[in-house]
Order: structure tokens, then C-alpha cells, then sequence
């Protein structure tokens, strides 16, 4: 079985896994990083989204192979309840969700969005967010976190 | 145990104190609910009434909830019903409770009952601390026994925590991704197994090629085989996933019956066997002239909980117990038809509620655990987790049934109904596995118990026939019920079950009535609403929407209301949408007012509202179950598309009079029929032209638009 090595939330690992096998099973199942959750498995409901350098991808979607060296932040590494991005306390003052099982996905859309995008506008927020789903209908809270996110982070200069 | 007359019916079926609070833990108290916590904020309502009757900061409060060894049994978490029975039920034990640890504060140590009260669990005599805590006096307090009912509630004081904002207990470990769903939880040496459903209902096993579903598998696998109930076991869920994915094509089933795919559409109930009943005013023998009447048919297709993730279920067997771990609303009907199901004394199973995705309603979380458990008898002392796939969820869970209704009423001289029927065709809204079996898996075991007759709960609350009465003052209103036992597809109960269509339908008519009256539809609906806190909801709407009478119909542009108080027994909702349409329709905006008696947790509620609204606008304007001659055949987000975020409209919700001390109104379902009629309204304003079947889609427009 091929090794490889991956860079998750800062840390190197190395992995032993057969190379079709889809990143979100690696980073669940092998690395106990439940916090990326399977929707679909289809790349259609944005469940499952990590940064693969940077980028949003779906990881039900990557299979190991195409991961060699990559650098990969999943919403455990995206900030903790001691030091929470600015994002995750946007959630929180907002109240924003219901089940909550759609929210760690939507958060590495959002972080994406922001780390190209400081000043989003509602539109460019949803936009960015138009591969998520959420079947509770917290999308209006959602779109509201994101844009305080945003504001707080223009203003402490786009710190973290 | 007998109960004391006069308790809350949840009370006394769970009368023992100790089932609801308890301080086994120094400067805790441990209360128990049996509700479950699916997404709607349950945990941390009850969390707040229990802190405000036994006057303890929130904190203090460890909450157990759905385990069917250590929380009460409440049935199933539904129907908007948590706070208005089950939040009730817990106040009054709480109170209870409090009582009894001060009766015994004041007998022992000599105190005048009357000068004692609770400081954050701490006894105080006139304001001054005795040195006594709930943690101190509650070894000596007999919690074992029955509830009475006697202890006066804290309704007098001021409230400290009911009716304020408590953030959501939950939803931190949701943001930072902490492994708390029944997805996420690994038992030491579990198996991950996918089942292969039988195509069909009654589909039978011809020929299973296990060499060759070895011979592809990428790791170890099992084949677990029981009638025709087909698994996949392993350690490595990526191999069984795999495994699963390819396994029909070394499988032969017989009894492949097709379906007729024409039933998509909810016409085909028309033409079906049906269980026939009339509720409330006997059928009008008068026949009135046709200008005098008013009669339209208003159909909806099949609908999905389409939850954002699939069922998940866990299940240990060993020493003859089974555990099983589930997302399922109801752990103890689930047990119970567990025990059916599997022919195990209930005694023996424990099943426990863990968090899954949202589900409003009936979805496959029951099945899942089913699944899993069937898979742990056969393999004794190893945990057993089964999680569905998308294609599994979409095409095998529960679905909403189909509907038609035809809302007829003949009119008096000034235009106002005399008489009304709502008549409603409908399935079965409400098969849960409670109710005697309907687990998917029992269909495929040898020996599988009885289905079900099929039945309709009475109104109020009703099931297909939810809100077929119209709240408004008519002379003779009557609901004409058709119980269709047949349906091409498993249908169960959905947020709302019949209340949406038949809110549709009834508020649709109000507009067209209102029309051909020559009147405004806020103040038609005025006219004819007796209700004092229905009529404030309707004209608190109107107002935060700036609705104006006698806009011009045809815009493209187009504002609608919809009216209803979920069940004519919950809370009161009043919206108003604002909608676009050019080929397709967008809403644009919606307002609510709702109210929902005393509000627990107000932004609790709002949320909940929030929700409520966006997922009937996704009901209104998307989704329909797609079937083709094997069955559903939308099995996935493309084929049963739902709201996305640049879709949704901004919605605004007040409540109304919630500071009211009225006992409080559940309202997880309250928004979603006037959601909906607020949207058909406003799209028949926007179009000059009234599309009666749902969903509203592109198709459905255009086709309005070629005919006027
Ligand atoms: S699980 Fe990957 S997109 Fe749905
Ligand atoms: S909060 Fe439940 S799916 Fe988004």
C-alpha cells in the first residue's frame, strides 16, 4: 500500500492508504479528523470542504494520489475554542445554525472567500457559499457571520 | 407506580421525580428529557426551564436526554410539541422538586417553609444563607417517588432565565468541528457495514456471486445475509463503501413489480381506493347558484426531508444485550419496535439518542439504526456502524406523501364563505415505526411483523387533514378526508404533514375570494378572522411588510400573505413574500409574525421560524420526488435540487406577544403552510394568473404565461 506524505493543518503526516482513496475517508479515518463531514460523497453538498493549498475543494472528491506535498486546513485547524478565528466567533455571536452538521463546511468556503475577498458583499458572500447546502435554513444567519467575520477581520487588519 | 390525578399526561406516564432531576454530582443538577435535540435548540430550552424552576444558574445544569435507561419516555420529539408538553412536563417536576428539598429544609432544621427560598441551589431563610444546599438535603429527600402535581410553579416571580437569549449549548462544538454527531463516534473494534436494499419493496434474493464481490473488494470484507436482508461488513469503511457501490451488479433479485411513474404527479390519488370519512359539519344538501361558488384543486407532489447527510445507526450486541445509538426521534417507540422487529425482549435493548443532521421528520434515522442492529445480532461483540449513502437516503427514507385538495365554499351576499369544505386526498403521514413496524430492514427478514393498518389521527392535531379547517368564522365548516392505504413509495410524516398543502389550498382561495369580492386580501381575511391573536398577527405582518392594498397584479412583481395557527392548536403565523418572476420565480423577501405564547428562548424560537421559512420557499418553488418504474429515482442533490444561498430570500420574523404569560405554542412547523400560500399568493399577483400545483417551478410558470 502506497505512502504519502500530506501537510494537515500544519503538521506533517504520512499516510499508508490505497491511492484512489477519497481524502475525506483519510482525514476521518485515518487521521481522526472528524470535524469534515460526508453529505454526499457526489461533490454536491459542500459537507466535506477543506482548503487544499488555499483553494476550497471537495474533499469526497480527492483522491489520495492527487495530494503528494499538498497543504491541507480543515476546520480543526481553522481555530479552536481558545483561540477561535474570527470566523467560528462570527457563528457563535450569531447564533448561526440549527443542526449544525453543514457549518464546518461552510466555514472553509467562507475562509477561502475571505483570504481573497476582505470585503465581500452579501451577493459575493452567497456566491461563495452556492456549493453548501444547508437544509435548515440558517442560510440568512450564516450570510450575517461571514459578513461581521469580515468586518472584524478588516478591522483588526486582517490579522489571523 | 400510579400517578397522581390531574398531572400533565407526560408527567404521568413518567411520574418517578428522579427519572427528571437529580444531584448525584456536588454542584450539578442532572436533568433528564426525553426529547431529543435535532437541530431545533431542545437541549438548551430545556436547559432554561429547569435552571429557572429550581432557580440554579444555567451552568449548573447537566442535561441527559433520549436514552431509554435513564430519560423519561416521551414518545417521539415532533409535531412542535417539546416545549408545549414535554417543557411542562419537566417544569413541573423541576417545581416539584424544589418543593420537597424545602418542605424538608423548613421540618428539619425548623424554619418557617414560607421564609425559605433558592439561591443558585443554596437555601436561604429571609435572604440570609442557612448553610443548606440542594447537594447537602438531597440524600435525605425520597426522589423515588411519585410526582403529586402539588408544587406551585415559579410563574409569580420575575423570570430570570425563560424568555431570555441563551446561546445555543450546542453549537460550539459544531463550529470547531468536535466529533459529537452519531457519524463521528467510533467504537473500540467497530465495523463499518452499507447495506444492499432490496430494489423493490418485497423484493426477493435470487443469487448473491460473493466470490466475485470478494474478488473486487480492496480489503476484507463480510457478507452478511438474513432473508433478504444483504450487508457489507469491514474494518476499512472505504473498502465496504466500494464493495457497496458494485454489489448490485453481482446481485440477481426477483419480483422486480415496476411502478407506474405517472404517480409522481398527486392526481393519480384521485383515482384510488380510499378510506372515506367527513370531520365536523354534516355535508349542505342546498344547492346554490354557480355565481355563488367557489371551488379550485391544488396538488403537491411527494416530498424528501432530503436531511443534509444520510442516516447514520450504531449498534452493539453482547451478552445478550443490544445497544444502539441513533439519531432517530423517538428512542423508545424505536426500541419497542426493535423488540418486534427482532424478537428481543425490550428489556434488553438500551437505545440512546446521539445527534445526527437535521431531520424534520420521519426520515431514515430509524431504519439505519434498525439496520445496524440486525447486522450486530449476527455478530456478536462487535460494534456495528451503518451509515446510508446519499442515493440510499433519497431513495429509500420515509417520504412526505403526495396530496390533492380541493378547497369549495358557497358564498354569502357579501362574498364570504357560508359554507366551506376542504376536501383532502392524501397517504399515510404518519407510519412511524411506533405505530407497530414500518422498519425498512423488517421487510427483508424472514419472519417480519405485521404491517400496520393504516390510520388518520383526529383532528386537532390531524394528520393529512392538519389545518383542513379553515381558523376563520365561517357558519359550517367540514374537512372531507379520502385515506389513500396505497402508495407507489414509503410515506411518512414531514414538518407540517397535511398543514402545508392545506394551508396552500385554503389561503390560495382566501386571495381568489378576496379578489372577487373587490377586495384587499388583508382586510377580506380580517373581516372573517374572530380570533384576537390571530387577527393581531395578520395586521402586525401587514404593517412590518409596508403592505399597501390595490397594487397592480401582472408586474412581474408580485406580494402575497398566508395565515394559519399550525394545528388551530399551536402558534400563529402570518407572512408575507415579496417575489420576482421573469421564467422563474425568486422570492425576493418575507416577513413573519408569529405568536407563540411564552417564549422560552426568543432567538431560539426566531431561528427556528428562520428555518421554517426557508425550507417551505425550497417546498414552494423546488422540490418534488421524481419516480421512475423502479422507484425514486431522485437520488441525489441534482435530481431533488433544494434553496441554495444565493436563492434564499431575507426574511425578517417578529413575535408577537410573546412576553404574554400564555402557556407556550410550539413552533418548529408553525411558518411552513403560510410560507407557502404567501409565496402562491405572491406569485399569482406577480403573474395575473394562479399556478395551483406545487412546486412553482420554471415549467409551471411558463405554461401560465403561454395561456394568458
Ligand atoms: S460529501 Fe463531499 S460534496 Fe457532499
Ligand atoms: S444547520 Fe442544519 S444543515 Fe445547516
Amino acid at each position: 500500500m502506497p505512502t504519502v506524505d500530506l501537510i494537515v493543518n500544519g503538521r506533517e503526516v504520512n499516510v499508508s492508504a490505497d491511492a484512489d482513496t477519497p481524502l475525506l475517508d483519510i482525514l476521518r479515518n485515518h487521521l481522526g479528523l472528524f470535524g469534515t463531514k460526508f453529505g454526499c460523497g457526489l461533490e454536491q453538498c459542500g459537507c466535506c470542504m477543506v482548503l487544499v493549498d488555499g483553494r476550497p475543494e471537495k474533499s469526497c472528491g480527492k483522491p489520495l494520489s492527487t495530494l503528494v506535498g499538498k497543504q491541507i486546513l480543515t476546520i480543526e485547524g481553522l481555530g479552536t475554542p481558545e483561540r477561535p478565528h474570527r470566523l467560528q466567533q462570527a457563528f457563535l455571536d450569531e447564533q448561526a445554525g440549527q443542526c449544525g452538521y453543514c457549518l464546518s463546511g461552510i466555514l472553509i468556503s467562507a475562509k477561502a472567500l475571505l483570504d481573497r475577498n476582505p470585503a465581500p458583499s452579501r451577493r459575493e458572500i452567497a456566491e461563495a457559499l452556492d456549493d453548501n447546502i444547508c437544509r435548515c435554513g440558517s442560510h440568512n444567519r450564516i450570510l450575517r457571520a461571514v459578513a461581521r467575520a469580515a468586518e472584524h477581520m478588516r478591522e483588526e487588519g486582517g490579522a489571523r | 407506580m400510579s400517578a397522581a390525578p390531574g398531572l400533565p399526561p407526560l408527567l404521568a406516564a413518567n411520574p418517578r421525580l428522579d427519572r427528571w432531576v437529580g444531584f448525584g454530582e456536588p454542584g450539578r443538577v442532572t436533568v433528564s428529557t426525553g426529547r431529543v435535540e435535532i437541530g431545533q435548540g431542545v437541549l438548551t430550552a430545556m436547559r432554561q426551564i429547569a435552571a429557572e424552576e429550581l432557580g440554579v444558574r444555567l451552568e449548573r445544569i447537566l442535561l441527559r436526554s433520549g436514552d431509554t435507561d435513564l430519560t423519561p419516555n416521551e414518545g417521539y420529539t415532533a409535531g412542535s410539541q417539546s416545549i408545549q408538553f414535554g417543557g411542562v412536563a419537566l417544569r413541573l417536576a423541576c417545581a416539584e422538586v424544589r418543593g420537597a428539598l424545602l418542605d424538608h429544609a423548613a421540618a428539619a432544621f425548623s424554619y418557617s417553609r414560607t421564609d425559605l427560598a433558592v439561591e443558585d441551589g443554596a437555601i436561604t431563610h429571609r435572604g440570609e444563607p442557612t448553610g443548606h444546599d440542594y447537594w447537602s438535603l438531597a440524600a435525605a429527600v425520597d426522589l423515588t417517588r411519585p410526582a403529586r402535581g402539588a408544587a406551585p410553579t415559579e410563574t409569580s416571580e420575575p423570570r430570570r432565565i425563560v424568555g431570555t437569549n441563551a446561546p445555543r449549548v450546542d453549537l460550539a462544538a459544531k463550529v470547531f468541528g468536535e466529533p459529537i454527531f452519531l457519524h463521528d463516534m467510533v467504537l473500540d473494534g467497530m465495523l463499518h457495514a452499507r447495506v444492499v436494499r432490496q430494489p423493490r419493496r418485497g423484493a426477493t434474493l435470487k443469487a448473491v456471486d460473493e466470490a466475485a464481490l470478494r474478488r473486487t473488494a480492496k480489503g476484507p470484507i463480510e457478507i452478511i445475509r438474513n432473508g433478504n436482508f444483504l450487508a457489507i461488513t469491514g474494518p476499512d469503511e472505504t473498502v465496504v463503501e466500494a464493495a457497496a457501490a458494485v454489489a448490485p451488479s453481482h446481485i440477481a433479485w426477483d419480483g422486480l413489480d415496476p411502478i407506474n411513474p405517472f404517480q409522481e404527479e398527486a392526481r393519480w390519488l384521485l383515482q384510488q381506493p380510499s378510506i372515506n370519512r367527513v370531520v365536523d359539519a354534516p355535508p349542505s344538501p342546498t344547492p346554490t347558484p354557480a355565481t355563488n361558488r367557489y371551488e379550485a384543486t391544488y396538488t403537491r407532489m411527494h416530498i424528501a426531508h432530503a436531511s443534509v447527510a444520510p442516516s447514520c445507526g450504531v449498534a452493539l450486541y453482547r451478552d445478550g444485550r443490544l445497544e444502539v445509538w441513533t439519531h432517530s426521534q423517538g428512542v423508545f417507540p424505536l426500541r419497542d419496535a426493535l423488540a418486534r422487529t427482532l424478537k428481543l425482549d425490550p428489556a434488553m435493548i438500551s437505545v440512546r439518542h446521539v445527534q445526527g443532521p437535521g431531520c424534520y421528520g420521519h426520515n431514515g434515522a430509524d431504519d439505519a439504526a434498525t439496520d445496524a442492529a440486525v447486522i450486530a445480532l449476527q455478530m456478536p461483540g462487535k460494534p456495528v456502524r451503518v451509515r446510508w449513502r446519499r442515493e440510499e437516503e433519497f431513495g429509500f427514507e420515509p417520504v412526505s406523501p403526495a396530496m390533492v385538495v380541493t378547497a369549495r365554499a358557497t358564498l354569502d351576499e357579501v362574498g364570504r364563505p357560508a359554507d366551506w369544505t376542504t376536501e383532502i386526498w392524501s397517504g399515510r403521514h404518519s407510519s412511524r415505526p411506533g405505530g407497530g413496524g414500518n422498519l425498512l430492514a423488517a421487510e427483508a427478514l424472514p419472519d417480519p411483523p405485521p404491517a400496520p393498518p393504516a390510520t388518520e389521527s383526529p383532528n386537532p392535531p390531524g394528520a393529512g387533514t392538519r389545518n383542513g379547517e379553515p381558523l376563520y368564522g365561517f357558519p359550517a365548516k367540514r374537512i372531507v378526508h379520502h385515506l389513500i392505504p396505497e402508495t407507489p413509495v414509503r410515506t411518512s410524516s414531514l414538518r407540517g404533514l397535511g398543514a402545508t398543502l392545506n394551508v396552500f389550498a385554503i389561503e390560495s382561495a382566501m386571495d381568489e375570494l378576496a379578489e372577487r369580492a373587490g377586495e384587499d386580501p388583508v382586510a377580506y381575511r380580517l373581516s372573517v378572522l374572530p380570533e384576537a391573536r390571530a387577527r393581531a398577527v395578520v395586521e402586525y405582518v401587514a404593517r412590518i411588510s409596508g403592505w399597501q392594498p390595490a397594487l397592480p397584479s401582472g408586474t412581474g412583481q408580485g406580494r402575497g400573505i398566508g395565515f394559519a395557527r399550525y394545528k388551530n392548536m399551536a402558534a400563529y403565523a402570518a407572512i408575507v413574500a415579496e417575489v420576482e418572476v421573469e421564467d422563474q420565480v425568486r422570492v425576493i423577501r418575507v416577513w413573519c409574525a408569529c405568536d407563540a405564547g411564552l417564549v422560552i428562548n426568543p432567538d431560539g424560537a426566531v431561528n427556528q421560524l428562520e428555518g421554517g421559512i426557508i425550507q417551505a420557499a425550497s417546498w414552494a418553488l423546488k422540490e418534488g420526488v421524481r419516480l421512475d418504474t423502479a422507484g425514486i429515482s431522485s437520488r441525489d442533490w441534482e435530481g431533488y435540487p433544494v434553496l441554495r444561498f444565493t436563492e434564499v430570500p431575507e426574511v425578517t420574523v417578529e413575535l408577537v406577544g410573546a412576553a404574554a404569560d400564555l402557556p407556550s405554542l410550539g413552533v418548529g412547523e408553525a411558518a411552513g403552510g403560510p410560507t407557502v400560500a404567501a409565496i402562491g399568493n405572491a406569485v399569482a399577483h406577480a403573474l395575473g394568473a394562479r399556478l395551483r400545483d406545487l412546486p412553482l417551478t420554471r415549467e409551471r410558470v411558463m405554461a401560465a404565461l403561454l395561456k394568458s
